[in-house]
């Protein structure tokens, strides 16, 4: 049997008076040529040089149907036997719901996901204001150096990117707005356009987002490789409270740093306005800090009160997301890529609601 | 039969930057044999196995399987050189998009004229001789434990019948049960389909239970080959601590019981 030389397989099928004869290789590669046959025919395998399991598994199947096997050496029917023993036994086939139940059911299951994950996120919202309590109570445990090497990551390593997009953002307002208003000839109204918007609004709306799409990802990338690589277990075990150690630096970080992104976004969006309503409109800056000046304050108030509501939420999204990889790779990329997009819209929900909670409060 | 290795590896120089990993290493695994490769930590096993299926480039020496030269074929031979062997990596190198029998189906893609139902009925039977329950096929790697993927990664190594299977620590991490089922499925694998293996290994159980020959790396060559019994008479320092430690005497009480 020189099989190690033959690279073409090989099998010959004849149909001689109802038998099926084969001669030479009966593997894989030459199933194929089988398939013309019909299945409860007598097989003659006298002639076979080679089989591999997959045609002892082809034969196997035909004499199930009714065909008859014959002239199989002592070797192949050995092969024949044990690809028989193996062959898998199916489950019992599990009964189908009917479509409008699977969907009622799936439907459902993904409205108690959300509410369970929004029940996770309290929880975690929670067990971060614990751990600041504890952490309060006993200072010599607080992870100072950790949150002072998390301020610098979160807040100020931010800051470029975050002044170069409220600068631009200024330019843009004020560019777009001054086009509008010199229809009416109310240009100068482009101060009140600018501060308003930027204070109240856009400033921390998208240093949020640029936040959550920054450091969200890295807190669930952070503590989600921990967590991979079994570190989170190892810590509970050895006595530190990862709530303690982890979660809130990194949240009290993001609640720290947040307002004070706010203000610096809002100080450059200014600044970006007033250049450009300098060039564009002939607006100088004695007179724009003067307009500036009529803007009541309460706008700035509303813009970076919500600040600490906004890094509250990305915190707890990242921390979370990041708690919930499991032991595979796949698990860490999935996780922070949807803790970013969530974190992402629940600020931009959150933005909503505390819209209407100050229309209603009257600010 | 013929009796020439299926395997032949001469003067083998393998390195990576200065460090030199194999110099002059010749081996070979016959047809229709269990051959164990130990060594210590970074002696080169499984830069050895990589090298001889060709994922590692090799600075001198040649290596054949099954009379071709690796590194000298043409992507058509090569493709037909890598339908005659089967790789099992260390942790199963499932695709973790694929369930088992997915995984199990992609070789057998490289066959002409099969049809869906004969691929599947092909990949659950190996699914199914590898030792795995019926309902792993619809799993997911990361649904499976560590000994499962190993299995699975077995199966997928044999779905076109190879005529050689190389496999990377194939009981490292599992529970001895689980060690010593494997141990049993490899033999008897490659007494039903007539397998040549090629098993990197740090078990000596598995030497026991296994191996026909076992080839020592050390030195950067292969020090030794033989069978159980003859390494046991190698005086290489290395060698006698390997086969002769108290693990090794505990492995070597353990054969009587079991005849």
């Amino acid at each position: 049997m020189k099989v190690a030389d033959t690279a073409l397989c090989d099998l010959s099928v004849d149909v001689v008076d109802k038998r099926v004869v084969l001669s030479g290789q009966l593997v894989v590669w030459t199933l194929s040529k089988l398939s013309d046959t019909p299945d409860a025919a007598q097989i003659d395998l006298a002639a076979v040089i080679r089989m591999d399991t997959a045609g002892a598994w082809e034969l196997t199947r035909r004499r199930a149907a009714g065909g008859r096997l014959t002239g199989l050496s002592d070797h192949h029917a050995s092969l024949l036997a044990t690809v028989t023993e193996a062959l898998p036994v199916p489950d019992p086939a599990v009964e189908i719901p009917a479509w409008w139940r699977r969907t009622l059911e799936g439907t459902g299951r993904r409205v108690a996901g959300v509410l369970v994950y929004l029940s996770e996120l309290a929880e975690y919202l929670g067990r971060t204001l614990a751990a600041l309590w504890r952490g309060l109570c006993h200072p010599s445990r607080f992870p100072a150096t950790s949150l002072i090497h998390h301020c610098q990551e979160t807040g100020l390593r931010a800051v470029p990117i975050v002044a170069v997009m409220s600068f631009l953002i200024g330019v843009v307002l004020a560019f777009q707005g001054s086009d509008q208003l010199r229809q009416f000839g109310a240009e100068v109204f482009v101060v009140d356009l600018i501060a308003i918007s930027i204070l109240r609004e856009l400033g921390i709306l998208l240093t949020a987002i640029i936040v959550a799409g920054r450091t969200a990802s890295a807190l669930t990338a952070s503590i989600g490789s921990m967590k991979m690589r079994q570190e989170i277990d190892a810590m509970r075990t050895l006595g530190l409270d990862p709530d303690l150690v982890l979660v809130l630096p990194r949240i009290l970080a993001l609640v720290l740093m947040l307002p004070i992104l706010g203000l610096v976004s809002a100080l450059t969006g200014l600044l970006g306005g007033a250049v450009m309503s300098w060039i564009e409109l002939g607006i100088s800056p004695a007179v724009f800090v003067a307009r500036l000046a009529d803007v009541s304050v309460s706008h700035a108030v509303v813009g970076l009160t919500k600040a600490p509501v906004f890094a509250l939420i990305i915190g707890v999204i990242g921390c979370h997301a990041g708690m919930r990889v499991g032991k595979d790779a796949e698990s860490l990329g999935r996780m922070t890529s949807s803790a970013v997009v969530s974190a992402i819209f629940a600020v931009i929900i959150a933005d909503a609601a505390c819209s209407i909670v100050f229309a209603q409060v009257g600010l | 039969m013929n009796g020439g290795p299926v395997v032949r590896v001469r003067g083998l120089r393998t390195q990576f930057g200065n460090h030199v990993v194999h110099e002059g290493l010749d081996l070979d695994l016959r047809r229709g044999e269990i051959l164990g490769v130990v060594g210590g930590s970074g002696t080169g096993k499984s830069v050895l196995l990589r090298a001889i299926v060709g994922l590692e480039a090799c600075q001198g020496g040649t290596i054949e399987v099954l009379g071709k030269q690796i590194g000298t074929l043409s992507g058509v031979d090569r493709r037909a050189l890598e339908h005659r062997w089967g790789v099992m990596f260390q942790d199963g190198a499932l695709f973790s998009s694929l369930t088992v029998r997915e995984n199990v189906e992609v070789p057998l893609k490289a066959v002409a004229g099969l049809s869906d139902t004969q691929r599947q009925g092909l990949a659950e039977l190996k699914v199914s001789m590898a030792g795995l329950p019926w309902k792993a096929n619809g799993n997911y790697p990361s649904d499976l434990s560590g000994g499962m993927r190993k299995r699975a990664g077995l199966a997928r190594a044999l779905a076109l019948d190879p005529e050689i299977v190389f496999l990377d620590e194939p009981t490292a991490g599992l529970d001895p049960i689980g060690a010593s089922a494997f141990d049993r499925l490899i033999v008897t694998l490659r007494d039903a389909l007539n397998l040549s293996v090629f098993l990197v290994t740090h078990d000596l159980d598995t030497l026991h239970a296994c191996c026909d020959r076992v080839a020592v790396l050390a030195e950067r060559k292969v020090l030794t080959t033989g069978t159980m019994a003859e390494m046991l008479q190698v005086d290489h320092p290395w060698v006698h601590e390997y086969f002769h430690g108290p693990r090794a005497r505990a492995a070597n009480e353990g054969i009587p019981d079991k005849d």
